[in-house]
């Protein structure tokens, strides 16, 4: 006879014999599977203290989830602080840090909400619905803030190209995501791609979100109101993704990884993704908004049920009752626990005025998305669930959305990090004769991370809905908003593990630089930083400063360059056995144009136009692309971080966008001018004649910050020259665009159709 | 005369709705928005059926969209003469309702695909493709997943002689569809379905370029049934 199979709590799975509260208080001895569940003996006793008698098995499980390091933040807090404490001064900001997602005013009537969110450890176990999920939660946290979602993006990171298991997860990952944005008529606008051997076992999977909003219609998780009704809608729950946040995001995984390591018994924790059901979610939502009938919502993702009814209790200051019997289900074996820790998605729970309960159902039905009310909003300050009628929780909503524990985990400074900056990549073989740069170049633009990235992009839809102006491969997606006007947004984001591992507060500096520069090149004027921190386990100290030191470094960066960060997501434990990833903060910017039609694209876009390098090169190698591909070398210094530098280049950028001086820009970054001229004659099919006004090998593969690649306009030299000296802005002439090759005098030249088979054959060659 | 009122139906999980109604608009017709469940035409001059996934693409491409009440109007409609236009997954549908022959496929290499790509108009006498001269090459967005056109070699020979064949993709095929062929236009000429789409392309703000719009001001001057 096999035994009775049970759920996470050990109780038997029969929907029959509960844990009532008046059990729980009956018995307090009774041991309960709370490290199971990933709580620790002191939290467990917290527990104990908060509630005066040990939780039922159905608070263990609320408990267990929002005290999870996902969902509780309890690592991180103590850091994340400081975005607060160091915000630059801002009147743009409508909603910040702490709801679904930041909203920010644009203007014209218009707000626009973003967030990055990782779905790294699900995308490792099961590629395709882990990263397609990702893109379902994050739509839904946007959704949630009152916003049509109107474009996504991602920042990926897998292992070494050529390993098997890249193989496996980069092909899954792609088409996850794939599948889910493009069956949501969302466009992909951009994203990063880049491979370390960090990644392998722990590949990074961060989707990002915008919707679009107007400021009154600014929507907030909080359940007001006592009368008022808790309806669940969208899909039914069932017994897919339990424990997604406490055992899966919020632990390392073991050595050995891979399909043949133990990671296929977390597979049930991850999600199963219905981008059809999210569609006419999402329709729904909006007409529900319009119809004004929503007090106040939360989508369902991380923690499920136990999620939305605690926070949107403990945001409304208020209380709940909630009859978990009435939750529709998809396998009528789950118990109370199991209910609220589902991360079954395609769900959102809103609180609606007894009046407007028959209009909410109504508008429902005609987009066939069932809809239950579950609940109350009550005055008793309280979350209280019944199951077969008995009472299984009550709590105050406010301790496990809250007040969780706060940690001050121990930091140290890794003992090799003295050794790793004195690695100066100075002391690498540089390229001696023309045939060695030509090599070189060809090497580092044929490298993974220097390559074509269009095997992937190609898989996603940019075009539906017909208001994106820009998307991958230029410098920053940009959507427009308002037809009339020409208002319009513009979207980057970016990440250097590699320059956070030689100086994680540099390193991360250098991304928010690097994606501040990208929306400027566009033309546009950036506003507003979200982020996406992925890092080892917080347990480790050497992470634990790596953290601490990334958080300073966006939180100085952030009031220097006057853009606050409006919210973000942590994710920890990205590490297999002992080995961390490299500390991969991805900072994501957002600017506004005020007239889209003036954007500038990159690419050469004719011949004959003056190539202008804005910025000033100096010798630095550190982390840089070049000493990576040609000799597999990370070490020494990351480039210095210029933050006026990159205040005035954006200034030249978005004044000569604006008026009109620019053919095309593009911002320098991996792999330096070397890569910036072919990307550029690459994407534009237009050739160039470069002479380099210095040393060639520090101006063709130095990654110095604050630069920019342009190419002005026949006629509009002396304006652009006469505005970056006036801004500060050093600018050279470095050559004429034209004829079918690259060339850069008295070194080499390499035709477009060369240049273009080492760029765009590795991935292909790769993965198809 | 008011102006030309060309209905685009939104099933559930279409997605270029919204993008077919500008292009409408662009083309200086008005653009009446046909919801699925409704089995009412609103007496308009022309139909779109637009990309996406209705029914999130199950049970097949189009395969439960064809049973939709609105289709129950469409079809008898359609024989008797009024240009419908399927895009993409449109394309799909008008397949599954046999208002056009043949059925779309898996891309060749399993993967779904957007690229900016080049097609020859074959036919210039269809109710959408008069705008265009006989072979010329056009730029336009495709974007799918199961994209490949396939018939038997009896339906695709008549297609031939039969002058159905609406376009075909110019440089290269991209996705191992019959002959290159990229739509196909009914025997009478009214109903056309296109794997690209011409929606994308009409402002190169934001898209390839505008080629695609000539499909949209084709039909303002198409013969209308009574």
């Amino acid at each position: 006879m096999t035994a009775r199979p049970r759920d996470l709590t050990g109780r038997p799975r029969d929907g029959v014999a509960q844990d009532t509260v008046a059990q729980a208080a009956a018995s307090q001895d009774r041991a309960q599977p709370f490290a199971a569940l990933g709580l620790t003996v002191a939290e467990y006793e917290r527990i104990i203290g908060l509630l005066g008698r040990r939780p039922t098995d159905a608070e263990l499980a609320i408990y267990s989830v929002m005290w999870s390091e996902h969902c509780s933040y309890k690592s991180s807090r103590k850091h994340l602080r400081l975005f607060a404490e160091k915000a630059p001064k801002t009147d743009v900001l409508l909603a910040g840090m702490g709801q679904n997602a930041g909203v920010v005013d644009i203007g014209h009537g218009y707000a626009v909400t973003f967030k990055i969110e990782s779905h790294n450890h699900p995308s490792f176990v099961e590629p395709f619905q882990g990263a397609a999920t990702g893109v379902g939660g994050i739509v839904r946290d946007i959704l949630a803030m009152g916003a049509r979602p109107v474009a996504v993006m991602d920042a990926l990171r897998f292992g070494p190209a050529d390993a098997p298991d890249t193989q496996r997860v980069l092909p899954g990952v792609v088409a996850g995501i794939s599948f889910y944005g493009n069956c949501l008529g969302l466009p992909n606008i951009g994203g990063e791609l880049a491979f370390d051997p960090c990644y392998a076992g722990n590949p990074l999977v961060n989707a990002l979100c915008v919707g679009v909003l107007r400021p009154a219609d600014l929507k907030l998780a909080a359940a007001t109101g006592p009368g008022n009704k808790v309806i669940l809608f969208g899909s039914r729950t069932g017994p897919d993704g339990i424990g997604g946040a406490s055992v899966l995001a919020s632990a390392s995984f073991g050595g050995g990884g891979g399909r043949a390591g133990g990671e296929g018994a977390k597979r049930p924790s991850v999600q199963v993704g219905d981008p059809f059901m999210e569609k006419l979610l999402v329709e729904c939502c909006l007409e529900l908004y319009r119809a004004g009938v929503v007090v106040g919502i939360q989508d369902l993702g991380a923690a499920g049920v136990a999620c939305a009814t605690t926070e949107l209790a403990a945001g409304g200051g208020t209380g709940m009752r909630v009859s978990l019997d009435a939750v529709p289900l998809r396998d009528s074996s789950l118990g109370p626990a199991e209910i609220l820790m589902s991360e079954s998605q395609e769900r959102m729970m809103a609180i609606v005025t007894p009046e407007d309960v028959t209009r909410f159902l109504g508008i429902c039905a005609r987009w066939d998305v069932q809809a239950t009310v579950i609940g109350e909003v009550t005055g008793t300050g309280r979350l209280e669930m019944t199951w077969h009628g008995e009472q299984v929780v009550d709590i105050p909503p406010g301790s496990a959305a809250d007040e969780g524990p706060v940690y001050d985990r121990p930091m140290q400074r890794p003992a090799g990090q003295d050794a790793l900056a004195a690695d100066d990549p100075a002391r690498l073989p540089r390229p001696a004769g023309p045939g060695e740069f030509r090599a070189a170049l060809l090497a580092v633009l044929g490298s993974p991370d220097g390559a074509d990235k269009s095997w992937v992009t190609e898989q996603y839809d940019r075009y539906v809905r017909g208001d994106t102006v820009l998307a991958t491969p230029h410098d920053a997606g940009v959507l427009r908003i308002d037809e009339r006007s020409g208002l319009g947004v513009a979207l980057a984001t970016d990440g250097n593990g590699r320059y956070c591992q030689l100086d994680p507060y540099a390193g991360t500096q250098l991304a928010l630089c690097e994606a501040h520069r990208n929306v400027a090149v566009t033309g546009a004027r950036p506003l507003a930083v979200t982020n996406c921190l992925n890092f080892g386990s917080p347990e480790d100290p050497a992470v634990m400063w790596q953290f601490a030191e990334a958080v300073r470094g966006l939180a100085d960066g952030c009031l220097a360059l006057g853009t606050p960060v409006t919210g973000g997501n942590v994710s920890f434990y990205n590490q297999t056995g002992g080995v961390a990833i490299q500390p991969t903060p991805v900072v994501g910017v957002l600017g506004v144009h005020s007239d889209v039609r003036r954007r500038v694209r990159s690419g050469f876009a004719a011949a004959g136009n003056s190539i202008v390098l804005l910025g000033a090169t100096r010798p630095e190698f550190g982390g840089s692309l070049w000493a990576w591909a040609l000799h597999g070398q990370l070490g020494g210094r990351p480039p210095a971080v210029n933050f006026a530098a990159e205040l005035a280049l954006a200034e030249v950028m978005v004044t000569a966008g604006g008026r009109g001086l620019l053919a095309s820009g593009h911002d320098l970054s991996d792999g330096g001018l070397a890569v910036g001229l072919a990307e550029c004659c690459l994407s534009g099919s237009v050739g160039a004649t470069v002479t380099l006004p210095g040393d060639p090998f520090t101006l063709l593969f130095s990654e110095s910050a604050a630069r920019a690649l342009v190419e002005v306009r026949a006629g509009a030299e002396e304006d652009l020259a006469l505005l970056s000296a006036s801004a500060g802005v050093p600018a050279f002439v470095i050559g004429t665009t034209g004829a079918a090759a690259l060339q850069v005098t008295g070194l080499f030249e390499i035709p477009l159709a060369e240049l273009a088979a080492a760029w765009s054959v590795p991935l292909p060659a790769l993965f198809d | 005369m008011g102006r030309s009122r060309i209905g685009v139906v939104t099933f559930p999980g279409s997605l270029d709705d919204h993008d077919a109604r500008r292009a409408v608009r662009l083309a200086g017709a008005r653009a009446v928005p046909l919801w699925h469940g409704d089995a009412d035409l609103q007496g308009v001059d022309a139909v779109i059926l637009p990309g996406g996934f209705s029914y999130g693409d199950y049970l097949r491409c189009g395969a439960i969209a064809r049973f939709a009440p609105v289709m129950t109007e469409l079809i008898p409609a359609a024989r008797k003469g009024l240009p419908v236009l399927g895009i993409c997954n449109g394309f799909q549908i008008l397949c599954e309702a046999h208002l056009l022959p043949g059925a779309l496929t898996r891309n060749q290499r399993r993967r779904f695909i957007t690229r900016d790509i080049t097609i020859r108009i074959e036919n210039t006498t269809s109710a959408w493709t008069r705008a265009y001269r006989p072979g010329q090459e056009i730029g336009v967005v495709l974007k799918s997943g199961e994209g490949a056109y396939m018939a038997d070699e009896q339906t695709l020979a008549a297609l031939e002689s039969g002058g159905q064949v609406l376009a075909r993709y110019a440089a290269g095929n991209p996705n191992g569809s019959a002959r290159d062929i990229a739509g196909v236009v009914s025997e009478a000429g009214n109903v056309a379905g296109l794997m690209p789409h011409p929606e994308h392309a009409i402002d190169a703000l934001t898209g390839p370029g505008d080629d695609g719009l000539g499909f949209f001001t084709a039909v303002l001057g198409a013969g209308m049934p009574a």
